[in-house]
């Protein structure tokens, strides 16, 4: 494998506290040295990263790559491809998929269909329960062995609380995190979108914000009961910010995250009946992304994760009420967090870094996420200060849901590196 | 001169101006007279086609719609598209395509999602009116609410209006409510609680949560039907409670400090939401509703016919120089 | 517009003058009162009705009975022009059957409004006789329609405009030909 040197860009690694102008090495898959002047072996690639920024590789815990059972709207290379392209290194793949990635052999089948996609590398998350049914557990042993990360019924809350503090209890022997879609499925009563004024005026059916509290509250304390480690996915309320601040506070085992559109927009982009701007948990009001900007500031909110939802065309041109939840993500997260996190005043790019790198790596146990020598060299190296216009035609996945056409995003993907092999280069223009 | 138009569509009271409802308002009164007559029947629209497409039960209001069609010599298509969404088959885009493929000049169209009549409005040529779509709106019925107070009362800006009942799933409460505050009506409501939807206030509303404190407020009920299936659904406890705490009683309008006009938009849940002795009373103005309900369709229809606001001001002209 | 370019045709000696004439005819063409209702074209020729209803009245001692027509909904161009913003009254306040109904319009020009005035009686019921007055004939018909009784005739251009004027409207009595007065 031909080694890389990446020269004279701003180097960022919240993992060692490092930002300034630096070299980067790669060698044989790994990072060989990160430091000034240094100089390029026999052979090696020297990539001019002047006025670029440098960082370990994005690392998104949440995605839903479709495959199997819905390859119209994304497949797990069509996935990796367009994490790539957004800069990610690695993504987390949701396991409500059709059939459910429940047992050993379907997580199997992700690793492959992963490995084979030659992009960004593709960690599979198990069902809590089978079928996502919430009754019976899974085997979390044998999807351990095959390759999980995480188990999650994502898509579908854990409704019994007994099931949900098994599967906090088992997790613990795997060491692996539970990452819970928290939603009150009664409370939310066929909700599909943010309970308040919009909804209101729009005569669409509410989704109020205690039905993520409610269970966001529960699994705190059931984490609290078991001493287990629960993740609570795409955080999007005011109120259960305060909660898991409050958990944290108490040491309860609890992480959490948040998606690039629960701190971009408010509920007012259903206006007009915009289905690309359905999506669950729906998009809330102006103080609930200013706690979720804030939850993220101060650490609340551990990562920044996607909830990349693909969708085809035809399934989202329909009546509000008939179209499905869900965005695409991956392509315009890095661009959202710059414009709005970072050029809004709220987390410096270290810190932004942090959020969707180091931090989610490190709660999910993944490789990556660091710049140390030894370590894996996912890399992603952006131009932190370019704006574009999103055109989701252009998009590497095969879906275009997204809400944020049109809109000038900051920080453009040059180029995308796993494990020393560049899967994603931007076109010279 | 700038003349008014309604645009291609009637999606909503929301999206209409003052003027433009009280245009609408205004158009309704000939139409009126037309229904009087022997030959009840005008050749304004003859050689349009209009298609009234119901996703949803409705006889009243089909009926209206029909009624206001042939009385403008259109020519009509009932179709009645029945059913849950899984078991629709054919969806709402492709029946836009098709509509457009036959070439209808119009269609009316009731459907229980709301926001379906702007859906269907963005992907075809052809004039829309909404007939009710979901919780959304029922311009029509907000309409011809409008115009029967103006009968009744002479106007309708400066009036005190409480709207009773189930607001949280009224598509009939959303349209009074856009279309009295526009015209400078004082808008209430009034319901049980867990029939409110949220954030209700910041349209411009009062809310009342007892139907005594609306009662003693208001010029005018519109008392809307409470759909008995929000018992199953736990709403509320039963349909006696709601009538001794909620029911427009003729006891409770007694002791109201004026007289008071009543409208419902049919049909009537008597004992329910309604005393029968209000509904069949001298303050009831429920058969006017529907009177003026084929008059105000008229009156939409027509007006959305031409839709251009140019030829509109150029026919003006004509008519000048002809007569 | 200059006042060059209006020129009367009748001031208001002459329109009384013309209405005496018409008024005379009207009740010849009805054979006496008895049968008679003056149906006015909305707007102009709905004061002019009134006029020539007062006029008998006051002449024969009969109230004959008056009705005023809006022929918007009859017309044939909506397809074509757009609606018109409002829609004027329509009462005829007798059944029109075995009745002579005389139509009464300011000014006849296409022919197309009064072809619209009789497809709207029609459905009003099926008069013994049906008539028309004009106060002033500007020729340039597009159907095969006359007047029975006219007050005055021009031959207008078809860039002219001929405009009556009507006390109760426009706070005198004149039909003026403005030339050009069309564009």
């Amino acid at each position: 494998m031909r080694p890389v040197l990446l020269k004279g860009g701003r180097v960022i690694d919240p993992s060692q506290d490092h930002d300034g102008i630096a070299d980067v090495l790669i060698v044989d898959g790994r990072i060989e040295a990160l430091g000034k002047n240094l100089s390029a072996p026999d052979g090696a690639e020297v990539y001019d990263a002047t006025a670029k920024a440098v960082a370990p590789g994005l690392v998104d815990l949440h995605v839903h790559l479709r495959e199997p059972g819905h390859e119209d709207a994304e497949t797990v290379a069509t996935g990796a491809g367009a994490a790539a392209a957004g800069g990610f290194t690695a993504v987390c793949a949701m396991p409500n998929t059709d059939p459910v990635t429940d047992n050993q052999a379907a997580v199997g089948f992700i690793v492959k269909q992963g490995t084979a996609a030659r992009a960004a590398r593709v960690y599979p998350v198990g069902a809590i329960s089978l079928g996502q049914e919430g009754k019976q557990l899974a085997e979390f042993g044998g999807m351990v062995a095959a390759g999980i990360v995480a188990v999650s019924d994502d898509g579908h809350p854990v409704v019994s609380s007994h099931l949900m503090r098994t599967a906090l209890e088992y997790a613990r022997s795997f060491g692996i995190p539970v990452a819970e879609h928290c939603e009150d499925p009664f409370l939310s009563g066929g909700g599909v979108m943010h309970e308040g004024s919009v909804s209101t005026r729009l005569g669409l059916r509410g989704v109020p914000s205690a039905s993520e509290e409610i269970m966001v509250a529960r699994n705190i304390l059931l984490a609290e009961l078991t001493g287990g480690h629960v993740h609570l996915c795409h955080i999007s309320t005011r109120g259960s910010v305060e909660l898991i601040r409050q958990g944290k506070a108490r040491g309860v085992n609890v992480t959490a995250e948040a998606t690039p559109h629960h701190f971009a927009l408010t509920h007012v982009a259903c206006e007009g009946y915009d289905t690309n701007a359905k999506m669950n948990p729906p998009l809330r009001e102006l103080a609930d992304v200013e706690a979720v900007r804030e939850g993220l500031k101060d650490g609340t909110l551990d990562a920044i994760a996607t909830d990349h939802a693909p969708h085809h065309y035809e399934s989202k041109e329909r009546e509000f009420d008939d179209a499905p939840f869900g965005v695409v993500g991956l392509e315009t997260a890095l661009g959202l967090g710059v414009a709005e996190l970072v050029a809004g005043g709220y987390l410096s790019l270290p810190e932004l870094i942090a959020r969707m790198s180091t931090r989610p790596a490190d709660i999910f146990h993944l490789p990556g996420g660091t710049l140390r020598r030894g370590a894996v060299a996912d890399v992603v190296v952006f131009d932190a200060d370019r704006e574009w216009v999103v055109d989701p035609a252009r998009f590497r996945s095969k879906s275009r849901n997204t809400p944020f056409a049109g809109r000038t995003l900051r920080g453009w993907v040059e180029r995308t590196i796993v494990g020393g092999q560049t899967v994603f280069a931007a076109e010279r223009d | 001169m700038t003349v008014l138009s309604l645009g291609k569509d009637l999606l909503g009271l929301e999206y209409l101006t003052k003027e433009q409802i009280e245009l609408i308002l205004d158009t309704a009164e000939p139409f009126k007279e037309v229904s009087e007559r022997t030959i009840k029947k005008v050749p304004t629209l003859r050689g349009k086609t209009i298609v009234n497409l119901f996703f949803e039960a409705s006889t009243r209001t089909r009926i209206s719609f029909e009624f206001a069609e042939k009385r403008l010599s259109a020519d009509t298509v009932n179709v009645a598209a029945l059913g849950s969404s899984v078991q629709k088959g054919e969806s709402l885009v492709d029946t836009a395509r098709n509509l457009e493929a036959m070439r209808i000049d119009m269609v009316v169209m009731r459907h229980p999602s709301s926001g379906a009549a702007k859906f269907l409005a963005e992907r075809i040529r052809s004039n829309v009116v909404n007939g009710g779509d979901g919780m959304h709106e029922h311009p029509t019925q907000g309409l011809l609410d409008m115009l029967t107070i103006r009968d009744r009362l002479g106007k309708v800006g400066g009036l005190k209006v409480c709207i009773c009942g189930d607001i949280l799933h009224s598509r009939v409460a959303r349209s009074n409510v856009w279309g009295l505050l526009k015209v400078g009506a004082d808008v209430a409501v009034c319901g049980p609680q867990s029939l409110m939807p949220g954030g209700i206030e910041e349209l411009g509303v009062i809310v009342f949560r007892r139907i005594e404190e609306a009662i003693e407020w208001a010029d005018v009920l519109n008392v809307l039907r409470l759909q008995l299936e929000r018992m199953e659904a736990g709403y509320i406890p039963s349909i006696g409670e709601y009538y001794r705490v909620f029911g427009v009683t003729l006891e409770r309008l007694e002791r109201a400090p004026r007289e008071l006009l009543i409208l419902h938009p049919g049909p009537m849940n008597r004992g329910v939401e309604i005393d029968s002795r209000v509904a069949d009373g001298p303050h009831s103005v429920i058969l006017h509703q529907v009177t003026n309900g084929v008059a105000i369709r008229m009156a939409v229809l027509y007006l959305l016919a031409g839709g251009k606001p140019e030829l509109a001001e150029a026919a003006k002209g004509m008519q000048e120089a002809e007569t | 517009m200059s006042p060059s370019e209006r020129q009367t045709l009748l001031d208001a000696p002459g329109v009384a003058g013309a209405l005496e004439r018409i008024v005379q005819q009207v009740v010849e063409f009805a054979g006496g009162t008895e049968r008679l209702v003056l149906v006015g074209i909305q707007r102009r020729g709905a004061d002019l009705a009134q006029r020539l209803a007062h006029m008998i009245a006051a002449r024969w001692g009969t109230a004959v009975p008056l009705g005023v027509m809006d022929i918007t909904l009859y017309r044939d161009d909506l397809q074509t022009v757009g609606p018109r913003p409002i829609v004027g009254e329509t009462r005829l306040p007798v059944d029109l059957d075995h009745r002579c109904v005389m139509i009464v319009d300011d000014v006849l020009y296409t022919g197309r409004t009064i072809r619209a005035a009789m497809d709207q009686l029609a459905d009003f019921g099926r008069p013994a006789r049906i008539g028309l007055c004009v106060l002033v004939d500007r020729g340039g018909r597009e159907l095969p329609i006359q007047a029975d009784i006219v007050g005055t005739k021009v031959d207008a251009h078809a860039d002219d405009m001929v405009d009556v004027l009507v006390n109760e409207l426009d706070g005198r009595d004149a039909v003026e030909l403005v030339k050009g007065g069309k564009t």
